[in-house]
Formats: structure tokens, C-alpha cells, sequence
């Protein structure tokens, strides 16, 4: 096997494992807050219902958590495994933030334990409510340190290079990258608004096969509107992030809106398809893309041709990006409709049509997830340092990637089918009547 | 004391953890399993699922921290120990992998599937066996550079005689460790039959780790003469390592003081780890890596150790509330109270 053919396979089995890693790590970082929420709503309310969501929540979690462990430690290893010139390169500048969330995992795990095994164990649900505080700050700040790492890929900076070395290093300044605000928060919010609107899947679901129960309802209340809060926040978090591509990584920019020329009044293209380097078939926005990019309709936006050939990102990424905003802003209104409804009493909202909508949410918020961060590593391309190191220059030369690929594929396939079997079959054995019912003997009838 | 040792003694002490709680968890996988096989599942099961539930998620995180700061503080580790690690270390990654979930799905999906617990014993042998390749491969020899760059020596590696000492003092020290923990856990869980199973073991097992601990020795004095002649100058260290072993060995036999004989086998394995890592320096690869000329740089190494004594500080209060919590907590231990997610 050539260098070409490992840094490809390097590339792919990459790619396979953030994507697969992702589906469980954005659950793992948005569901203990809606467990902390649910709870702490249970607590105010005095209303047993919230509680045991936060309960059979947690259950589920459980399972999405282990497998992010595993995918989590195989992509902390892969990256030293499959791009050594790159870690021993910037090891040098951004070691720290990665050590940072290792003690962000070692303490939610700890808490994680801990609360799990001790829902009977306190009297008093407030107590048990502060053991979930940690646990929603280990998994957020989980995610705020890796995404720094990733960030600084982005956008390095912190010190200088001489002769091919880092020197003057300052590892605050590497952390504190103009990619990094934007992109922690929209890491953070997209994977609140993506677990509340898997969770509301899981209600309308239920609520669609038959129970009727006001359990179900509370929780599809209780997510969607948490989800609308959360879209709305990761509105106008992507609004800041395109900004800050146009300033400073405008090739990105460039290709995902299929900017080719450099120009002012720049317009918007939206949707479309790209044949022979003519834009077809797209809906043209004048004006739009100067304003999403400095917020001035008049202002001049770098396209690509400032960029030589060989540092453009694929044009393809433009096809994500749509993706990706498409699917934000209709659960953003998917959610806002609901609410109104909910609030206004259509009954539009309850109907099968609407649930089966809400049941698509879920799934549609993690397809937005996938072609978020394609877009934005694929837009990184040539890069994996932008502006510093190239990828064909940072892949390992060993030439058994392609082997360590298929093995690493069986594996996320046994897992990915291993954890959607035992979730439903967790839920399905134990539905919530049945639970309710088991507590109610055991504590003598006062939860209904 | 330089930046670097302070911070490979950090690395070397997360190392260590992990070889204490790593082992407890692979060694009673094994032991579940055999249990199976020799239809004694009902003594052992209980008091297993009791230790690891709450603590399964903990163990793997003192691997990550290892790995992310060894690369942290040694970058060029990355290139070397990456670069030729690919195989053995991606295996151990997908067993893990099946490992740590399938515990997941087992414990909180369904239970009683026995195939599973057979996977989990069996993978529990062969990840020592894949993650101590590295300690192999430290000792130089096994490492050619091809075209510049660092490429592993499979016949080389295989057809050693170290290699596979190395390999069986990691199986044979993960069932001895485990099996002297349970028997302390079995005991505070106050039940009588698998406290005597875990004895049994932990004596069966307990000559054969010393064997081939010695048997590195010799090994190493043909294969890395320097390194041999480091350990030599410190062998005291070695013996009080072994009279810490003949104390635990003794207590077991008296059957008394299991907690007491717990703590003399963690020390015999602190001492005989710190001394056997003393003894590797300055080199992190032989000949190729020492720690000197591998080094981040200082404002890295700094901020490193400060989050390091602030990540401390955070955690060691967690872990005690862990161990409170759980293995010191009698009700817990004893299964009176209910315990489920």
C-alpha cells in the first residue's frame, strides 16, 4: 500500500469513526441537561411524571453513553494512530485542551455511576438533582475542549513557526483561536436542540403506537420546547459562525455558498446543482450574502478566486451546507408551530400527520449534525492545519489502514445494531404504564 | 526534579491505576466467565455486577488520560508509538470497544445471555495481552527504520521470547490482582462461599505471577543489557516488592486481614511498576525516543501540570465520594440496599 492509498484510507476510516462517534457523542452532551431539566421540573412541579422521565431518560442514556466511551477512546487513539506527524506537530500547541477533557469525562463518569445507582438510595429528589449537575457539566465541557482542539485546526494561532517548528508557544492564546467562540457554541446548542428533539421523537412515537398516556404528552411538551429554544439559539449562533468564516476562513465560505468571484452586493445562492462549473437549477438571493456575511448588503465578500486551486475545499460541501440549514430552520418552525398550537389550542397539533412530523424530527436533527460537521471538515480541506500542515503530509505511513478499516467497521456496525436492539427492547419490555404501576404498589398509590 | 519527570511520574501513576482497576475488571470478567463453565455462577455473579456497575465507565478513563498525556507532554511519542502501534493498539481499541458496550447492554439491557459473558471473559485475556505489546516494544529491537520512518518488526515481535514473558505476566498479574480484590470485596460483602472461591484463585494464581516476573528479568538481561543493568542497581526495590508478595500470599493463607493483604499486593505491584519505569529511563522508545529529546515545550509542560493539580483537585474528591458511596459502603456491598438505574 502506497502513501496515497493510507492517507485515504486514513481519511475514511476517520471520517467513519467521528461519524458514527458523533450520533452518540451529541446525545451524550445534550441528554443530561434534558434529564437535569426534567428532573428539577419534577422537583417544582411536585408531579411524579417528571421524575420518572428523568428516570427512564437516564436508563437509555446509559446505553448511548457506553458506546460513546468506546467510540470516544477509539477516535482519542485513532488520531495519534492514523496521524502521528500531525499530533507530534501540534501535541506542541494544543495538548492542553485535550488533557482538559479527559478530566471533563473522568468527572462526569464518576457522578454518571453515582447517580445512576442511587435512585433509591435518597428520600429527597433534591439531593439526588445536584448529583446531575456534574454530570451535565462533565458532558457539556466535554465538548467545549474537543471542539477547541478542533477549532485551533481551523484557525491556529498561539505560536510561530520557524524552519518547519512551533516556537514561542502560548498555549491560552492556541485555546482562545477566532474559531473557537463560535464554534463551542454551536457544538454545545445543536447537540441541546438535537437530544430534545430525538427525545419528542420518542414521545410523539409513543403517543402515535397507542398509549395515550399524559406522560407521553408531558414529555413531547416538555421537548419540543426546549427544542424551539435551542433552534433558536443555533440560529443565530450560525448566523455569528457565518460571519466568522467570512472573515477568516472566507475559502470556506466561498464554497459552501458557491461564491466564485470575489465581489460586492454578493448574492445568496440557495439549493441548485453544479454541472461543468455552472450553477443551475438555485434560487438566487441578491444582496443576501453580503448581509449574512458582514451584516452591510453593499459589503465585498472574497470568493474563490482568491484562493490557488490546490487550497479550494470541494465545491460538494455547498450541498451540506443546504442540508444542514434546511433541516435547522424547519424544526425550528416545526417546534415554534407546536408551541403556538399548543398554547393557542389548534387541534392541527395533535393530529397523526403532526406527530408523525415530530417523530421525523429526531432522526432529522442528527442527519443536520452529520452534514454540519462534513461541511465543516470537508470545508477545512486541503488543511488539516489550515494554512500550516497539509492532510497527505500528517497520515501515518503504515500500511495497514485499509485492514484496521475494516475491522473498525465491523465493529460500529455491531454496535450501532447492539444499541438500537437493546433500546427498544428496554422500552418495549418496560413501557411506562408498567412502571407506574410497579411504584405505585411499591409506594402505595401516590403517583398516578 | 526536571518537568519532564514530573510529568512521567504523573503518566506512570495513571498507568498504574489503570493496571490495578483495568485488571480487577478484566480478571473478573474471566472469573464470571470460568464460573459459568464450571456452573459456580451463582457464588461469583452477584458480587462482580455489584463491584463494576457503578464503577465500569471510571476504569476506562484512567487509559484515556494515559494516552492523551503522554502524547500531551511527550508529542513525538505520537510519531513513533503512532506510526508503528497501528495494529496491536487499533485490535485492543475494537475490544474494548465490544467490551465496554456489550457491559452496557448486558447489564441495563437484557440479562442472562451467556455467549456475551463468554466474549467478555475471553476479551478480557486478550486485552492485556494486546496492550502490553507496548512494553514489548519499548525495549527497542522491534522497531526498524524504513525510508525515514519508524516501521514494526512483526517476526521480530512475535519469535521474541520477551514478548510472550511479557505477555504472560500480564494475563497471569490480571487474575492474581483481580483475584485477591475479590476475595477483599467478597468478604466485606459478607459471603462466605465466593470470599473461599476468590482465595482459591488468588493463591492458584499468585506463584505464577512472580515466575514470570522473574522470568523478565532474564529475559531483558539478553535482550536489553542496559536497561537489565539499570535494575539491577535498584534491585532492592524488587525485593521489597517480593516481600510485600510473600505478605499478601501469607494473609491469604491465614485467611485473614484480606483488606491488609489487598494493600500489600497494590504496593508490591506500585513498587515493582515505579521501579521498572525508573529503571527504563531516560528512553520512552530504546534506543530511538528519551524523554529528554522528546519533551513538549516548557509553557506546555506548565500549563499541563497546573490543569493536572486542578483536574486533581476535582477528582480525587469524586473518586472518594465513588468509593464511599459503593465499595466502602456496607449496605451497598452487601446488596441490602436497591440499587438500580
Amino acid at each position: 500500500m502506497g502513501n496515497a492509498d493510507s492517507v485515504f484510507y486514513s481519511r475514511v476510516l476517520t471520517e467513519l469513526t467521528l461519524s458514527f462517534h458523533i450520533i452518540y457523542a451529541t446525545i451524550g452532551v445534550g441528554v443530561p441537561l434534558m434529564i437535569m431539566i426534567a428532573q428539577w421540573v419534577g422537583i417544582k412541579k411536585n408531579d411524579e411524571h417528571y421524575i420518572l422521565l428523568a428516570r427512564r431518560w437516564a436508563r437509555g442514556f446509559v446505553i448511548t453513553v457506553a458506546v460513546g466511551v468506546v467510540t470516544g477512546t477509539a477516535i482519542g487513539m485513532q488520531l495519534s494512530l492514523l496521524w502521528p506527524n500531525f499530533m507530534e506537530l501540534a501535541g506542541n500547541v494544543i495538548a492542553l485542551p485535550l488533557f482538559m477533557e479527559t478530566f471533563a469525562f473522568f468527572f462526569e463518569a464518576i457522578f454518571l455511576g453515582i447517580y445512576l445507582y442511587t435512585w433509591d438510595r435518597f428520600e429527597n429528589q433534591k439531593k439526588h438533582l445536584l448529583l446531575l449537575i456534574p454530570v451535565a457539566v462533565g458532558a457539556s465541557f466535554s465538548a467545549v475542549f474537543i471542539t477547541i482542539v478542533n477549532s485551533f485546526m481551523n484557525s491556529p494561532q498561539g505560536f510561530d513557526m520557524v524552519n518547519g517548528q512551533m516556537v514561542n508557544i502560548n498555549p491560552i492564546l492556541a485555546m482562545f483561536n477566532p474559531a473557537m467562540p463560535t464554534k463551542v457554541a454551536h457544538v454545545v446548542v445543536t447537540a441541546y436542540m438535537t437530544s430534545a428533539f430525538v427525545l419528542a421523537s420518542i414521545a410523539a412515537f409513543r403517543l402515535l403506537k397507542g398509549s395515550n398516556h399524559v406522560y407521553h404528552k408531558k414529555a413531547l411538551y416538555l421537548t419540543v420546547k426546549l427544542g424551539l429554544i435551542f433552534s433558536i439559539a443555533t440560529a443565530i449562533i450560525g448566523d455569528f459562525s457565518g460571519k466568522y468564516l467570512a472573515e477568516y476562513q472566507p475559502e470556506k465560505l466561498a464554497a459552501a455558498e458557491w461564491h466564485f468571484e470575489t465581489q460586492e452586493n454578493a448574492e445568496l445562492v440557495l439549493f441548485g446543482i453544479l454541472d461543468d462549473g455552472e450553477v443551475k437549477y438555485a434560487i438566487k438571493v441578491p444582496y443576501a450574502l453580503s448581509i449574512l456575511a458582514y451584516s452591510n448588503p453593499t459589503a465585498e465578500v472574497i470568493g474563490l478566486d482568491q484562493f490557488p486551486v490546490d487550497e479550494r475545499p470541494p465545491l460538494y460541501i455547498h450541498y451540506l451546507f443546504n442540508i444542514m440549514v434546511v433541516i435547522g430552520m424547519g424544526l425550528a418552525a416545526l417546534s415554534a408551530f407546536y408551541w403556538l398550537g399548543k398554547r393557542l389550542k389548534w387541534s392541527f397539533v395533535d393530529s397523526r400527520l403532526f406527530r408523525w412530523l415530530l417523530v421525523l424530527g429526531g432522526p432529522a436533527a442528527i442527519i443536520a449534525i452529520e452534514a454540519g460537521w462534513w461541511l465543516a471538515e470537508v470545508g477545512r480541506q486541503p488543511w488539516i492545519l489550515r494554512g500550516i500542515m497539509r492532510v497527505e503530509d500528517a497520515a501515518t505511513t503504515s500500511g495497514q489502514v485499509d485492514f484496521m478499516l475494516v475491522l473498525f467497521a465491523g465493529l460500529y456496525l455491531v454496535l450501532g445494531v447492539g444499541s438500537v436492539v437493546v433500546l427498544t427492547r428496554m422500552f418495549r419490555r418496560n413501557p411506562v404504564e408498567q412502571e407506574i404501576e410497579d411504584r405505585k404498589s411499591d409506594k402505595g398509590g401516590d403517583i398516578t | 526534579m526536571s518537568l519532564e519527570i514530573i510529568g512521567l511520574t504523573v503518566l506512570w501513576a495513571f498507568l498504574f491505576g489503570y493496571v490495578i482497576v483495568g485488571s480487577i475488571d478484566f480478571g473478573a470478567g474471566f472469573f464470571n466467565a470460568y464460573s459459568l463453565i464450571t456452573g459456580k455462577q451463582h457464588i461469583l455473579s452477584n458480587i462482580i455486577q455489584r463491584y463494576l456497575s457503578p464503577v465500569w465507565e471510571v476504569t476506562n478513563v484512567f487509559l484515556v488520560f494515559f494516552f492523551v498525556g503522554i502524547i500531551g507532554f511527550f508529542p513525538k511519542t505520537a510519531y513513533y508509538y503512532g506510526t508503528t502501534l497501528l495494529v496491536p493498539v487499533g485490535i485492543a481499541l475494537i475490544l474494548l470497544g465490544i467490551r465496554g458496550s456489550y457491559y452496557a447492554f448486558e447489564t441495563y439491557g437484557s440479562r442472562g445471555h451467556k455467549g456475551y459473558s463468554f466474549m467478555y471473559g475471553l476479551s478480557g485475556l486478550l486485552l492485556p495481552a494486546s496492550l502490553s505489546i507496548v512494553l514489548t516494544i519499548s525495549e527497542g529491537g522491534f522497531v526498524d527504520m524504513i525510508n525515514g520512518s519508524p516501521s514494526l518488526n512483526y517476526d521480530a515481535l512475535f519469535t521474541s521470547p520477551l514478548t510472550w514473558s511479557i505477555v504472560a505476566l500480564s494475563l497471569t498479574s490480571v487474575l492474581y490482582i483481580s483475584a485477591v480484590f475479590l476475595t477483599w470485596y467478597a468478604n466485606k460483602a459478607g459471603d462466605p462461599k465466593a470470599t473461599q472461591l476468590m482465595r482459591k484463585y488468588a493463591l492458584i494464581w499468585s506463584f505464577p505471577t512472580i515466575i514470570t516476573a522473574g522470568g523478565i528479568m532474564v529475559e531483558l538481561r539478553s535482550h536489553n543489557v542496559e536497561h537489565y543493568n539499570n535494575m539491577l542497581d535498584i534491585s532492592w526495590t524488587f525485593g521489597l516488592s517480593f516481600l510485600l508478595f510473600l505478605g499478601t500470599v501469607w494473609l491469604l493463607w491465614k485467611k485473614k486481614k484480606y483488606g491488609l493483604a489487598f494493600g500489600l499486593l497494590a504496593g508490591q505491584f506500585l513498587i515493582a511498576f515505579f521501579a521498572y519505569g525508573y529503571s527504563h529511563l531516560p528512553y520512552l522508545l530504546y534506543p530511538y525516543l528519551s524523554i529528554h529529546d522528546s519533551f513538549t515545550n516548557e509553557a506546555m509542560a506548565i500549563s499541563l501540570i497546573i490543569a493536572f493539580v486542578l483536574g486533581l483537585a476535582l477528582l480525587i474528591p469524586s473518586l472518594y465520594l465513588l468509593l464511599k458511596l459503593f465499595l466502602f459502603n456496607k449496605d451497598y456491598v452487601k446488596g441490602k440496599k436497591k440499587n438500580h438505574a
